[in-house]
């Protein structure tokens, strides 16, 4: 029959069908019938150099631009190096999709060569997955996949194609409205909920937004400076909400959490109202959950029922959409505002005595090296708030969350979830292929930028031309920060003797990349403006910075946020508040 | 901690009861039992999941259940409003007429009997099972299998209507997937 096509043509037509413009990859024997028609598809395909690179490029690609990320690995290792990526997208609620090519269906369970059950090892740290074993399904199961992925709250979904499936022919047709009787995310709210929500509002005299990253997910930032207008109250954003609310903004008091600023750290300890839209009460933020704002009454506002109650009971539930839920809250709190509108001058009282005493701040290295810090916040003021920040994970992470002032939603990217280190250079990298237009700058540190820099290769190759700068404290700095701090500065195992090995400059050089080294105060501002002006290659900066450096405010692992530490067995004033 | 069932009904996909598994196993709840099999449907499998947990801990469980895409509609069987048994074949090192009198009162037989030992069948709830058993013990239990429960609820309204509404799956074409959500 002259319209038969093989799995593999179906599988190409099918990504074309979903829209997908750009995907990560790299081929092996169980997925290279697929890479036959790529290589005639309108699709870019990226060829990196670890699949954990396409894994990170893909979601650091969605991260950006909203749409699903798309990477292609073949059997066996090529799958299980997708394994960290996709558990990191399920953490922070990334949108991927994620092809593997699976060995043979015949052989499937007799331990062939390159045999991994990815279905299986992946289930837990995805939203859903399919192992395909029949050509017909093929489309079918993209076109399900990308709905699954990008819908709802979004998510990894793999699909895994034994090679048979993509040599055999096959018809094609692509579902375009394919009906799943289990899957059926609520959009809308409850218009009761919303309701009850705009009356506790209404009742409080203490409340604070708790923003999540779901806001950003769900488009909604716009939405969210209306409402928290109009409700006039205090806004933390968690790590990963960063950018959803403008830091510049007078109402925000910043990110809440094990490092976040004592002012919204407080404010979620002393409120009498936690207005949480799309966060998840992430231990990170409650610290001691027992101790976290036992005053606070929770609406709870997430697309995901399953966050509901699932750490903090939720006084009021709302299951949906955030944009919807949002818009629908602005005229039903004017509407309370009218009966009852309740006075928060002493409030923000507290609160902005807090945020003047207490402002995010660092002590420059006595010994004239450079402060990372300064590194950091003076990368995120010659930039500006259009470009985009993709930080490692360690102190560099929490430095980048604290000293960028961002603006815009999707200009701040990160492994919040997970904490995956090697995150920052491949992430980069996708982000830069969504947005070719947009500075992107990795702030990496000297630990994680070794696990995954060889994706630079795939930058300079490409054309896709990232920043990176290297806070290089010659530590695993982070681990070494809690060395410092519980187990009496015994740095077993955190020194990584960076400074000249590797020659991150030399090696960047050495990848395609431009390699430049900042190691005093005077040169930052000028090596800065030099890699901002690089358009047509990767730029790496090995920053050397001072290597005792912490990060602070710190709430310990464990204990409560009212034990919030401003810098070393320093705790706030509190008597001095009027708390 | 009190014992609640769950009648949860499935997709037929391969790896259904893998993720089951897998989400009960990585969220920490246990299974006291786990009875998988057919429907009216031949698309839809039903499960009936037996757990302790602490009441407010069901819901969780329910909405983590929920999240999984194979998994259609949950509902809780409560004691009141159902009927839930099990089955049991217990092996004793009797003879027919040391225990015929025993396994009166619930719907039990001896299946099989031969070299001093019988076998007995028994469909009821658990703890009738488990008082028979009891009864039994001190001629020796050389082997016992017992199924998971299953369980349907009263009236005339079945499962899969039940879910169908609660779920908006009846009434709503809104879940419908749209071109917007493809890339
Ligand atoms: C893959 C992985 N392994 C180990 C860790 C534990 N860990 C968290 S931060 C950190 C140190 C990171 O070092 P570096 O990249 O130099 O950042 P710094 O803290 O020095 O800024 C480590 C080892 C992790 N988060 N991820
Ligand atoms: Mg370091």
């Amino acid at each position: 029959m002259s319209n038969e096509i093989t799995g593999a043509q179906s599988l190409v037509r099918a990504l074309e069908e979903a829209g997908v413009d750009v995907m990560f990859g790299i081929p092996g024997g169980a997925i290279l019938p697929a890479y036959d028609p790529i290589y005639d598809s309108k699709i870019r395909h990226i060829l990196v150099r670890h699949e954990q690179g396409a894994g990170h490029a893909a979601t650091g690609y969605a991260q950006v631009t909203g749409k699903a990320g798309v990477c292609i690995a073949t059997s066996g290792p090529g799958a299980t190096n997708l394994v960290t990526p996709l558990a990191d997208a399920h953490m922070d609620s990334v949108p991927v999709v994620a092809i593997t090519g699976q060995v043979p269906a015949p052989a499937i369970g007799t331990d062939a060569f390159q045999e991994a059950d990815i279905r299986g090892i992946t289930m837990p740290v995805t939203k859903h997955n399919y192992l395909i074993t029949d050509p017909a399904d093929i489309p079918r199961a993209i076109s399900e996949a990308f709905y699954i992925a990008n819908s709802g709250r979004p998510g990894p979904v793999l699909v895994d194609i034994a090679k048979d499936a993509l040599q055999k022919m096959t018809t094609f047709s692509y579902p375009k409205r394919a009906e799943l009787r289990g899957y059926r995310p609520q959009i809308e709210p409850n218009s009761e909920s919303i309701k009850d929500a705009a009356a506790l509002i209404a009742q409080s005299s203490k409340p604070v937004f708790y923003i999540g990253g779901g806001v950003i997910k769900a488009n909604a930032a716009k939405d969210l400076l209306k409402l928290a207008e109009v409700v006039g109250a205090p806004v933390v954003t968690t790590l990963m909400a960063r950018g959803a609310f403008p830091d510049s903004h007078p109402q925000h008091l910043g990110m809440p959490g094990m490092h976040g600023t004592v002012a919204a750290v407080t404010a979620l300890q002393k409120a009498d109202l936690l207005i949480t839209l799309g966060a998840r009460f992430d231990d990170r933020v409650t610290g001691k959950l027992s101790t976290f704002a036992v005053n606070a009454k929770v609406i709870h506002a997430d697309i995901d029922p399953a966050e509901i109650g699932k750490n903090r009971y939720a006084d009021v539930p709302v299951i949906g959409d955030l944009g919807p839920t949002i818009r629908a809250l602005v005229p039903a709190v004017e509407a309370e505002f009218k009966k009852n509108k309740p006075d928060l001058t002493t409030w923000w009282r507290q609160m902005n005595s807090l945020r003047t005493t207490y402002p995010l701040g660092y002590n420059e290295p006595s010994d004239g090296s450079l402060s990372p810090q300064y590194v950091i916040e003076r990368i995120g003021q010659l930039t500006g708030p259009d470009a985009v920040y993709v930080a490692g994970v360690g102190q560099h992470q929490m430095w980048a969350s604290q000293f960028i002032k961002y603006e815009k939603p999707r200009t701040w990217l990160n492994s919040g979830g997970l904490g995956t280190m090697g995150y920052a250079v491949p992430a980069a990298m996708g982000a830069k292929v969504g947005l070719p237009d947009t500075p992107v700058w990795a702030i990496d540190g000297d630990g994680c930028f070794q696990m995954t820099n060889q994706e630079l290769v795939t930058c300079a190759l490409n054309n896709i031309p990232i920043k990176v700068a290297i806070i290089n404290n010659e530590s695993l700095g982070m681990v070494r920060q809690w060395q410092t701090l519980f187990y009496q500065g015994r740095y077993s195992n955190t020194d990584l003797n960076s400074k000249r090995v590797p020659d991150f400059a030399k090696l960047a050089e050495a990848m395609g990349c431009v390699g430049l080294l900042c190691e005093s105060k005077g040169d930052v501002d000028r090596i800065i403006k030099e890699a901002n002006a690089i358009n047509d290659a990767p730029v790496v900066v090995d920053f050397s910075v001072h290597r005792d450096a912490m990060v602070w405010p710190m709430v310990a692992a464990g204990t409560s946020n009212d034990d919030i530490m401003i810098a070393r067995e320093m705790a706030p004033d509190w008597d001095s508040q009027e708390l | 901690m009190a014992q609640h069932t769950l009648a949860v009904l499935v997709e037929n996909s391969p790896g259904v009861l893998a993720r089951v598994a897998s989400l009960f196993s990585r969220r920490g709840y246990n299974i006291d039992s786990l009875a998988v099999g057919p429907t009216e449907d031949p698309k839809v499998s039903r499960m009936t999941i037996v757990l302790n947990l602490e009441g407010h801990a069901l819901d969780q469980v329910s909405a983590q259940l929920f999240k999984l895409v194979n998994v259609i509609g949950i509902q809780e069987m409560k004691e009141s409003g159902s009927r839930q048994r099990e089955l049991l074949f217990v092996k004793v090192a009797a003879k027919r007429s040391e225990i015929e009198s025993l396994i009166g009162g619930i719907p039990a037989e001896i299946v099989d009997e031969r070299d001093g030992s019988c076998i007995i069948q028994a469909v009821a709830s658990n703890k009738d099972l488990a008082e028979l058993v009891k009864k039994l013990e001190k001629f020796g239990i050389r082997e016992l299998v017992q199924s998971g429960a299953i369980a349907i609820e009263f009236g005339a309204k079945t499962l899969a209507e039940q879910t169908a509404i609660e779920t908006g799956l009846a009434t709503s074409d809104t879940h419908q997937q749209t071109q917007d959500y493809q890339n």
